[in-house]
């Protein structure tokens, strides 16, 4: 058997055993928790809207492929499929937009395909890098950020690179 | 506003292109599926996201989060030692680190901006070098349950929607090592 199916059984039997066993209302606890996530989901359903249609467009003009096509040499080289060029560009500005993008690719090649792992794995090693440098920067009043954006996107480019590579690796080929 | 331009571009993009490329009529539907996949998309994923906070802020009121907390303590010192000299930037430091670890992110911003502001004093508005490097690391996700993409491929009718994780811990390992290398690498010649 798969040991991920195990991990969320297991997962959950674990932390309502820890819970108690530290005297915490576990149940209150699950109920607030699950409060934050349903907020979180109704502030990305309206930018989802946006972004998704803004996607679904640009994938049936054909720009999405051409730009991949464009792309594509460069991104052989690094091992990332040129059907994820636009989530590149697109997930240290914005991560609605990369996960209007990347949910977009698991829905066409389907969620456990070479494509739509390595979407997932891009969206779950990287951040929304612009974002992040304007919330810190912004609040200590920094103005010259120096080398932070460059490092930063170093950073992203070796993640894209990496999540291809970890599925390549450890799941399957494309 | 960033994200205004980029929208503009998209939609007339993908106008453009369909109508030098005859797929305009195609791209007139897809608007309309867009939109409906984003409410269907967010139905979906209603469920295992809000199950996975749930269990998140259970783990955070059994002290899980403290825990990990004094674990990345000595790795925080090493890394940037100037700033781990205050307990109380070292504090929200170590917080910061743990709540991005557990998915907390609305935990770990303020904690982050915390260290950041503390670090800041007497900077005169320049960022140091251990500033860089918290924010590279902030920048680097390193997430131990990506809940938001396996909701998302749950909605989507994964066989495993956590099969993903070691592949993205992999990712991840290597990303910030790669900001925190290039951080250090930076530092030695940009002096401005």
């Amino acid at each position: 058997m798969d040991y991920s199916t195990l991990l969320v059984p297991l997962l959950l039997a674990f932390v309502a055993l820890f819970g108690m066993g530290k005297g915490v209302n576990v149940y209150d606890a699950i109920s607030k928790g699950a409060e934050e996530g349903l907020a979180i989901l109704i502030r990305i359903l309206p930018a989802l809207v946006g972004l998704m249609t803004a996607v679904y467009m640009l994938r049936a003009s054909g720009a999405m492929d051409l730009f991949g096509e464009l792309l594509a040499p460069l991104l052989d080289r690094l091992g990332i499929p040129p059907e994820t060029a636009a989530m590149l560009f697109i997930r240290p500005v914005s991560g609605s937009g990369a996960l209007a993008i990347g949910s977009e690719l698991m829905a066409a090649h389907g969620p456990d395909s070479y494509i739509g792992r390595v979407a997932a794995v891009m969206l779950g090693s990287t951040e929304t890098t612009f974002y992040t440098i304007a919330v810190y920067f912004g609040s200590a009043g920094v103005h010259r950020t120096r080398y932070a954006i460059p490092a930063a996107l170093l950073a992203d480019l070796t993640g894209f690179v990496a999540a291809a590579f970890a599925v390549r690796l450890l799941m399957q080929g494309p | 506003m960033a994200m205004a331009w980029v929208w503009t571009g998209m939609v007339v993009l993908s106008v453009a292109y369909g109508m030098l490329n005859g797929t305009i009529g195609a791209v007139g539907n897809a608007a309309m599926e867009g939109a409906a996949a984003a409410v269907q998309l967010c139905l979906n994923m209603a469920g295992v996201m809000c199950l996975w906070s749930g269990v998140m802020s259970i783990m955070k009121a059994c002290g899980l989060m403290d825990g990990l907390s004094r674990l990345f303590r000595p790795l925080l010192g090493r890394l940037l030692p100037r700033a781990c000299k205050d307990p109380e930037t070292l504090a929200a430091l170590s917080g910061n680190v743990s709540a991005n670890l557990l998915g907390l992110g609305n935990a770990a911003t303020p904690l982050g901006i915390q260290a950041v502001r503390r670090m800041a004093v007497g900077s005169g508005g320049r960022a140091t070098d251990e500033m860089c490097l918290l924010v590279v690391m902030n920048t680097a996700s390193i997430q131990l349950l990506p809940t938001t993409v396996a909701g998302v491929r749950a909605a989507l009718g994964s066989q495993s929607a956590f099969d993903i994780l070691p592949a993205v811990w992999l990712a991840s390992a290597l990303s910030v090592t790669a900001g925190v290398i290039a951080a250090k690498v930076f530092s030695r010649f940009w002096r401005r």
